[in-house]
C-alpha cells in the first residue's frame, strides 16, 4: 500500500534528519532541501531503503538563480515505482563549486549530470566523464544562465572558399526586441526593484 | 615484428550523424573488435535549438508550441505535460468534455508514434512492406490532427485550461469508422512481422533490458514494460478522464527488442480501444475552461463587450500570470515518461522548464545495450529503443 506525501515527508525527515535542511509539500509535490556535500548519501538511503525504494531517477537538472550568493540549484527528481510516489531533492551551490556525482548511484546521472554542467557550467566531481553533450564541438560559455544572450555569441556559415564551417560573431539584422508586456500596474516586481536601485543610485 | 604483427587492434567507425538507421541525426563512435561491438559512444546535440532558453523568453501559451517540435512523431502528448503543468500552477479546471478530447488525441499520438516505430525498425532489419502499409494508417491520423487543429503535425491544440476549438461530429464519427478498420491493418501488419523468422532472428534476444537494469537506467514506458514491469502512468498515476477507461497494460518478458515491438502492438490496440470509449462517453460542453483566468472570452462576446475585448489584448499581449512555485508534471507519452519541471517566478513567463525526454534516457544506455552485440544489431536497438531528436537534443 502506497503512503501518503505527508507520511513520507514525517519518516523521511525522522531518518534523514541532519542531512536534510528542510522540506515542503506544495502543489502535491514533495521536495527536500539538503547540503551539497549530502546528497550521493541521501540518494543511496532513498534507493535502499525498504520504506523508499526510489529507484527510478526521473531526471536532474541544474537552475540559475543570479542574485544570490550560492547561484545555482541541482534539482534531482526520483520516483518510487514501488510506493508510486515522487520525490524532488535541491542542493544549492556556488559557482566554480562541485557538487558530489551520483553516477554511481545511479548510472542514469551520467548524461544528466554532464547536461546540467553544459548547460550551467555545474561542476560534478567524481563524474567519470564530464564531457558537453548538447552544444556544439567546441562551444563556449553556458547558455541556459541568465546572464547568457538568447542570440548567443557566435554563428556559422559554410565558407564557399575556405572549404569549411567558419564561426563570426553573431550579426542580427533587426535587433533582437525583448518584448516585456508585463503589466506595471498590477505590482509587478520589477518595476519597484527598478524604482529602488534608481533611488539608491 | 612477429608480435606487432598478431596484435590486436580495435577498429573505431562513426556511424552518422546522418545514417538512415539513426532515426534522426545521431553520431556514434564504435569501437569493434571485429565485427563485436566494444563501446559506443553516442554523440548527440546535433538537432540541439535551446528550447529551454528559448521557453524562457516566452509568455506561457507563445512557449506552447515549442512542444509540439519536441517528439515531433506524437506532438500533442507534449504539449499536454506543459498545460498540465500550468494547469496544476493556476489551479484551473478544464472541461469534462475537453479531458476526453485531449485522451482521444493523446491516443491518436500513441498510434502515430508506435506505428512509426515498429514499422520502420522492421525497415531497419530488412523489411519494407510494413512502413509503406502503416504510413498510410499514419496519413489517416494526421488528417484527424488537421481537421481538429489546423495542422498535420505541428498542431498547438492542448492550451492551458482546455483545446483549441471544438471538434466537429463528423469528424469524431470518421475517427470511430478509422477505430473500425484500424484492427484489421493491424492485423496485416503482424502477419508480416510477428512470426517471421527473419524479424525473430534480428529481434529476439537482442538488446536484453532487465528489470535492475531498467531501474537503474531511469528507463519509462515501452522500455519498462517490455521487461516485465507492470508500470503506466495513465493506470498509476491517472491524469485527466484514464481512471474511468477500461484498458490493459500490456508487458513484455524477456525484455528484448521482440517483446518491445509485441508491447508497441498491443499498445496500440488498447489505444483503438481507449479511444472507442472516449468517442462513447464524450458528453457535451464546453471545450475551455470559461473562468478566464487563462482561455480568452469567446468571439461573439468581443464584438459586444468592451471588457471581453480588453481581456482578449491582455491575454494575447502581457499573457496570463502563473502564480510562484514549482511543479513535476509527467504524462505517458509513447516512448516513455514526458515530464515538465515548471519554476513560475509569478510572472507572465516560465522561469526555468526543464523538459524530461524519455528517449534521453534510453539513448544512454546504447553503449551499456551494445556491448557485446554484433555491429549490425545496433540499428535493432536504436530501432527498439524509439528515439526521436526532436526530444533528445531539445
Amino acid at each position: 500500500m502506497s503512503k501518503s506525501l505527508s507520511d513520507m515527508q514525517d519518516y523521511l525527515l525522522e531518518t534523514l534528519d541532519t542531512a536534510l535542511t528542510g522540506s515542503e509539500i506544495s502543489f502535491g509535490d514533495l521536495t527536500l532541501y539538503a547540503h551539497a556535500e549530502q546528497i550521493v548519501k541521501i540518494l543511496i538511503f532513498l534507493r535502499d531503503d525498504s520504506q523508499c525504494r526510489f529507484e527510478t531517477l526521473i531526471d536532474i537538472c541544474g537552475v540559475d538563480n543570479p542574485g544570490r550568493q550560492k547561484r545555482f540549484d541541482v534539482v534531482y527528481h526520483l520516483l518510487s515505482m514501488r510506493e508510486n510516489i515522487r520525490v524532488r531533492i535541491k542542493v544549492k551551490v556556488e559557482e566554480g563549486m562541485a557538487v558530489p556525482s551520483v553516477v554511481d548511484v545511479y548510472p542514469a546521472a551520467n548524461w544528466n549530470e554532464r547536461e546540467a554542467f553544459d548547460m550551467y557550467g555545474i561542476l560534478f566531481s567524481g563524474h567519470p566523464d564530464l564531457r558537453r553533450i548538447l552544444t556544439d564541438y567546441g562551444f563556449e560559455g553556458h547558455p541556459l544562465r541568465k546572464d547568457f544572450p538568447l542570440s548567443g555569441h557566435v554563428q556559422c556559415r559554410y565558407d564557399e572558399e575556405q572549404r569549411r564551417v567558419v564561426y563570426e560573431p553573431v550579426s542580427l539584422t533587426q535587433e533582437f526586441r525583448n518584448f516585456d508586456n508585463l503589466s506595471p500596474w498590477e505590482g509587478a516586481k520589477y518595476v519597484a526593484e527598478q524604482d529602488a536601485d534608481g533611488e539608491g543610485g | 615484428m612477429a608480435e606487432t604483427a598478431t596484435e590486436k587492434r580495435n577498429f573505431t567507425i562513426n556511424f552518422g550523424p546522418q545514417h538512415p538507421a539513426a532515426h534522426g541525426v545521431l553520431r556514434l563512435v564504435v569501437e569493434l573488435d571485429g565485427e563485436v561491438v566494444e563501446r559506443v559512444d553516442p554523440h548527440i546535440g546535433l538537432l540541439h535549438r535551446g528550447t529551454e532558453k528559448l521557453i524562457e523568453h516566452k509568455t506561457y501559451l507563445q512557449a506552447m508550441p515549442y512542444f509540439d517540435r519536441l517528439d515531433y512523431v506524437a506532438p500533442m502528448n507534449q504539449e499536454h505535460a506543459f498545460c498540465l503543468a500550468i494547469e496544476k500552477l493556476t489551479g484551473v479546471e478544464v472541461p469534462r468534455r475537453a479531458q476526453f478530447i485531449r485522451v482521444l488525441y493523446s491516443e491518436i499520438g500513441r498510434l502515430l508514434s508506435h506505428l512509426l516505430n515498429v514499422t520502420t525498425q522492421a525497415m531497419d532489419v530488412g523489411a519494407l512492406t510494413p512502413p509503406l502499409w502503416g504510413f498510410e494508417e499514419r496519413e489517416k491520423l494526421m488528417v484527424f490532427y488537421e481537421r481538429a487543429s489546423g495542422s498535420r503535425m505541428h498542431a498547438a491544440y492542448f492550451r492551458p485550461g482546455g483545446v483549441h476549438q471544438d471538434l466537429p461530429p463528423e469528424l469524431l464519427e470518421d475517427i470511430g469508422k478509422f477505430c473500425e478498420t484500424f484492427p484489421q491493418v493491424l492485423d496485416d501488419i503482424e502477419t508480416l512481422l510477428t512470426d517471421n523468422r527473419i524479424f525473430k532472428q534480428r529481434n529476439a534476444d537482442i538488446g536484453v533490458v532487465s528489470q535492475q537494469d531498467a531501474l537503474e537506467w531511469g528507463f519509462s514506458g515501452v522500455m519498462v514494460r517490455g521487461s516485465g514491469m507492470k508500470w503506466d502512468l495513465r493506470r498509476a498515476q491517472p491524469y485527466e478522464v484514464y481512471s474511468e477507461l477500461e484498458f490493459d497494460i500490456a508487458i513484455g518478458k524477456h525484455g528484448d527488442c521482440y517483446d518491445r515491438y509485441l508491447v508497441r502492438m498491443a499498445e496500440m490496440r488498447e489505444s483503438v480501444k481507449i479511444m472507442r470509449q472516449c468517442l462513447d462517453k464524450m458528453p457535451k460542453g464546453p471545450v475551455m475552461e470559461t473562468s478566464g483566468k487563462v482561455a480568452p472570452p469567446k468571439r461573439a462576446e468581443m464584438k459586444q463587450s468592451m471588457e471581453a475585448m480588453i481581456h482578449h489584448f491582455k491575454l494575447y499581449t502581457e499573457g496570463f500570470h502563473v502564480p510562484e512555485g514549482e511543479v513535476y508534471c509527467a504524462v505517458e507519452a509513447p516512448k516513455g515518461e514526458f515530464g515538465v519541471y515548471l519554476i513560475s517566478d509569478g510572472t507572465n513567463k516560465p522561469y526555468r522548464c526543464k523538459i524530461k525526454a524519455p528517449g534521453f534516457m534510453h539513448l544512454q544506455a546504447m553503449d551499456y545495450l551494445n556491448k557485446g552485440h554484433m555491429l549490425a544489431d545496433i540499428a535493432a536497438i536504436i530501432g527498439s529503443l524509439d528515439v526521436v531528436f526532436g526530444e533528445i537534443d531539445r
